[in-house]
């Protein structure tokens, strides 16, 4: 049905849409967890209130969060040069990744920790912990299951913004949808694709649930 | 057993809430001397200030007036890491238990000698399973809190806030959450650790039974301010304070007037028996009786003869009790003045 060339094309699309998702998606969660903890830690219930400090935290995030992913691409394509040296290619995909990612998984990471009862980091508090002894002994294990479910929908949000890169010529998988698909109407190519995408979506999806349920020590 | 040196000296201490509403006063001029080794109980109604204030007293709240003496030493003027320190010296239980659920039993006996740093790896282990043994629970090492029942977990949770060797123990609201079964063995395991380790216990409750299982001395606090306080035995027997003699006699006999209420003559004509019909009114009713004078005769398991009582000044409650009287066909009339 497709011939090897196309087939050679299609894997190395599905090379690069993995890595620059991987890629994107563990410099943001370098990131996106610390911002995280700020945001709870330092929350005026949180275990060392802040004042004016996280206010400004999330306003910045909202910011970032509210600008189309599109245009951040476009935005920061000067930005992007100075980080990777390009603005073509999956490389130049990565920076606006993770620029649209890191305030999305700071919001998880955040709401993922306070999911916690307030009781157990009371218990915690009790018993001497500093604010790190609790952010490492309580709110990052306790979370663990939470944490886990987040990083699969964080992974498969950063493949369809990755997808959407292609647009503008960031390569990939959504690259070849785009270039054959839209620019040559070779329908078979973008349904391929966009077939492979989804199987990626479900596998990364069921990966991270299950990964999440069985850590979990809630269940009996 | 008398205890002499206080080990907690609570002086002026009070606790005011900033909220959108406006400020709320949890504590006001609490003045309390706990002694070492003493099992010290502190009961009050629902909202009282009870968890305020022993969150003050390992400041875990901070107070905004007086002080909160440990040891000798004033907490609030002690560096955060002091105060850590000397949290360290006391475990506190609570009414959830508050376990990590992601940690197994054992791990959790082992997470406040982590955070203390007082042993290493193999010790805290070792200690952890000795600690599990002493509450009962060496079986249950490898299991998740989720794999318990309350009362086990309270257990582990005892267990834990033991484990650093701390002087005193802080219990808010600890077997509230349990059946009368398993708070008796709780209970139980307090009272042996206070005996054993020495460990000053304050107690936090609502319930009179509770403070009466294990308490020496309680204090009854009330709209945030310490009402009466004393050894268990004297305030049982004599509370002081309207608070006490509710909490210890009852809602009933504290709210009812008798001053100026109507009195009724009950007779028996033989067809009943009169305790079970006076027991029966009451418990239907729920109106207590007060009997001024009674001539009856047990004459083969029925009575005869006749009983005056006063029901309550409140209408409602009295008309309760007549239709009760009615209801079982006992014959009753009112009588006034002194007609009787
Ligand atoms: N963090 C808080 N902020 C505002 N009000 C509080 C807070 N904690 C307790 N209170 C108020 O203080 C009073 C005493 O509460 P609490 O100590 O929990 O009572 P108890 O434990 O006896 O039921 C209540 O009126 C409660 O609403
Ligand atoms: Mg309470």
């Amino acid at each position: 049905m497709f011939s090897p060339q196309i087939m050679e094309l299609i894997q190395n699309g599905i090379g690069e849409t993995l890595y620059m998702v991987f890629i994107s998606t563990a410099v943001s969660y370098l990131i996106g967890i610390p911002l995280g903890i700020i945001l709870v830690v330092t929350d005026k219930d949180g275990i060392r209130p802040v004042p004016v400090l996280p206010q400004v935290l999330g306003i910045l995030i909202n910011l970032l969060r509210s600008i189309p992913f599109l245009i951040l691409l476009i935005m920061m394509m000067p930005v992007t040069r100075k980080i990777v040296g390009t603005s073509l290619g999956w490389k130049a995909v990565v920076p606006p990744l993770v620029a649209a990612a890191a305030p999305y998984i700071a919001r998880m990471v955040e709401s993922s920790f306070k999911e916690i009862d307030a009781g157990v980091i009371e218990a915690a508090k009790s018993m001497g912990a500093s604010t790190w002894q609790i952010v490492w002994k309580v709110l990052l294990p306790e979370s663990r299951p939470s944490l886990l479910v987040g990083a699969a929908i964080s992974t498969t949000t950063i493949l369809g913004y990755s997808a959407m890169a292609g647009a503008v010529g960031g390569g990939g998988l959504g690259g070849i949808a785009i270039n054959y698909g839209y620019y040559r109407y070779e329908t078979d190519m973008m349904f391929l694709t966009v077939a492979i995408l989804v199987i990626i979506v479900q596998i990364v999806q069921e990966v991270g649930m299950r990964l999440s349920r069985s850590s979990d020590k809630r269940i009996r | 057993m008398a205890f002499e040196e206080s080990i907690i000296q609570l002086k002026g201490m009070g606790k005011e809430f900033k909220t959108a509403n406006g400020p709320v006063v949890a504590l006001d001029n609490i003045n309390l001397d706990i002694y070492r080794g003493e099992i010290f109980g502190i009961i009050g109604l629902s909202g009282a200030g009870k968890s305020t204030l022993v969150r003050c007293i390992n400041m875990l709240e901070v107070p905004t007036s007086g002080q909160v003496i440990f040891e000798g030493q004033n907490l609030a003027a002690m560096s955060p890491a002091g105060q850590r320190k000397a949290r360290q010296s006391m475990g506190m239980i609570f009414q959830q238990f508050n376990l990590l659920a992601q940690r197994n039993v054992l791990r959790n006996v082992c997470f406040p000698m982590e955070i203390a740093g007082t042993h290493t790896k193999a010790e805290a282990k070792e200690r952890a399973m000795e600690l599990l043994q002493l509450v009962g629970l060496e079986d249950r090492a490898k299991a998740y809190p989720a794999q318990l029942s309350g009362g086990q977990k309270q257990r582990v949770a005892i267990a834990r806030a033991i484990a650093t060797n701390p002087k005193v123990l802080l219990c808010d609201e600890a077997t509230s959450a349990l059946d009368p079964n398993t708070t008796k063995q709780i209970l139980q395991l307090l009272k042996q650790i206070n005996q054993d380790f020495g460990i000053t216990v304050i107690v936090i409750t609502h319930e009179m039974a509770v403070i009466e299982a294990i308490c020496d001395r309680v204090a009854i606090i009330d709209h945030s301010q310490i009402a009466e306080v004393g050894k268990v035995a004297d305030i049982f027997s004599e509370p002081k304070s309207k608070i006490g003699r509710q909490l210890i006699l009852g809602d009933a006999v504290n709210n009812v007037k008798f001053d100026l209420a109507r009195k009724f003559r009950i007779t028996f004509d033989g067809r009943e028996s009169m305790e079970p019909v006076l027991a029966n009114m009451i418990l239907a009713s729920k109106v207590p009786v007060n009997i001024l004078y009674a001539s009856t005769r047990d004459i083969g398991g029925t009575a005869v003869g006749q009983m005056i009582v006063q029901f309550p000044e409140d209408e409602a409650d009295a008309m309760r009790a007549l239709n009760y009287l009615k209801s079982v066909k006992i014959p009753f009339e009112e009588v006034t003045g002194d007609d009787v």
